[in-house]
């Protein structure tokens, strides 16, 4: 409801836009240097940044209320359950250099 | 003339619905997010599991994706990536016009605008798609590749074939709800105080655009300096 909700105002939109296509140019611009391992996570941090701007702004989770930002938290980490708990077991298996 | 100024005065003579259980409509309201977001964290941990499958595989053949990864075409990802960006930029237009304007039009223009650049993107897609079964990169009897470790290569263009298209139908479903909204926004149903549906189906909308901005730099972005 307008009484309830934040209403964003429409600046805010086109500055986190231009911020999403300028770290879109970067994360496509960094991949061809050479950094080793650094790569993957120059790319997720990318990702994460550009996730974020997305959830705190388009979503409006900045402006959201205390429960909403707890499913959020919930979600993601199930999901790092999920992948640090598997990757655990896939790590311990002996499959890396035999 | 005097037709529309009836309709427009008999939509706004209606209150807004609240269902028996809720005791206004602004708990109405934040119930409805609150679902929203409880389906969103399933759809999380259903593209998760894709995810997680993608991290495995790619820890333990790292060689095999990072060639794979090279042969997709980065510029239509990028492209893509921008368009898509574009789009939750209308989307969020449209809630914005939603939440302080009566006017349906201005709404179901960004709505549309949304549906545009989303089909746009699906089309792109469609191309690169059809890239990739002509050079046989497509898993199955039919599969041919050339470079570094195959079977694994293989592994990859499934993975890349399973979480771009499930992403995929994620936008067709987007743009069916999107054309429903449009025409409910001409009808004059959406204004500053009753939105839910343009609000709810803008976070589904943002949500896919989330799943894109992780996908583009894990599909094409795993190799390409060497």
């Amino acid at each position: 409801m307008s009484r309830h909700d934040h209403v964003v105002p429409l600046p805010v939109y086109f500055a986190i836009f231009t911020a999403l296509l300028v770290l879109t140019a970067v994360t496509a611009s960094i991949a061809y240097v050479d950094l080793g391992r650094l790569n993957v996570f120059v790319a997720l941090t990318i990702a994460i940044v550009k996730a974020s701007l997305v959830l705190l702004y388009f979503m409006h989770l900045r402006y959201s209320s205390r429960l909403t930002l707890l499913m959020v938290g919930i979600a993601f980490f199930w999901l790092a359950v999920m992948i640090v708990l598997t990757m655990g077991d896939v790590v311990s298996r002996g499959w890396f250099g035999g | 003339m005097a037709e529309h100024a009836t309709a427009v005065a008999e939509d706004e003579s209606l209150p807004p619905a609240t269902a028996h259980q809720f005791d206004d409509a602004i708990q109405q309201h934040d119930a409805s997010g609150l679902g929203m977001w409880v389906f969103l964290l399933t759809e999380i941990l259903f593209f998760g599991g894709l995810f997680t499958i993608y991290t495995v595989y790619r820890s333990l053949y790292p060689d095999a994706f990072g060639h794979a990864s090279s042969t997709l075409d980065i510029t239509l990802g990028t492209i893509n990536t921008a368009v898509l960006i574009g789009s939750s930029l209308t989307m969020a237009l449209a809630v914005h016009m939603a939440q302080v304007s009566r006017n349906g039009k201005l709404v179901a223009f960004f709505l549309c605008a949304t549906i545009v650049l989303g089909s746009v993107f699906l089309g792109i897609k469609a191309i690169e798609y059809a890239q990739k079964f002509h050079e046989h990169h497509v898993p199955g009897p039919g599969f041919h590749y050339e470079g570094v470790d195959p079977p694994q290569a293989e592994l990859f263009f499934c993975l890349y074939f399973l979480m771009t298209g499930l992403h995929a139908i994620h936008m067709v479903i987007g743009v069916g709800i999107l054309s429903v909204l449009v025409v409910m926004s001409l009808r004059g149903r959406f204004g500053p105080d009753y939105y839910t549906p343009v609000e709810l189906t803008g976070l589904y909308w943002h949500f896919v655009d989330i799943v894109w901005i992780f996908l583009f730099p894990l599909l094409y972005l795993v190799e390409r300096h060497s």
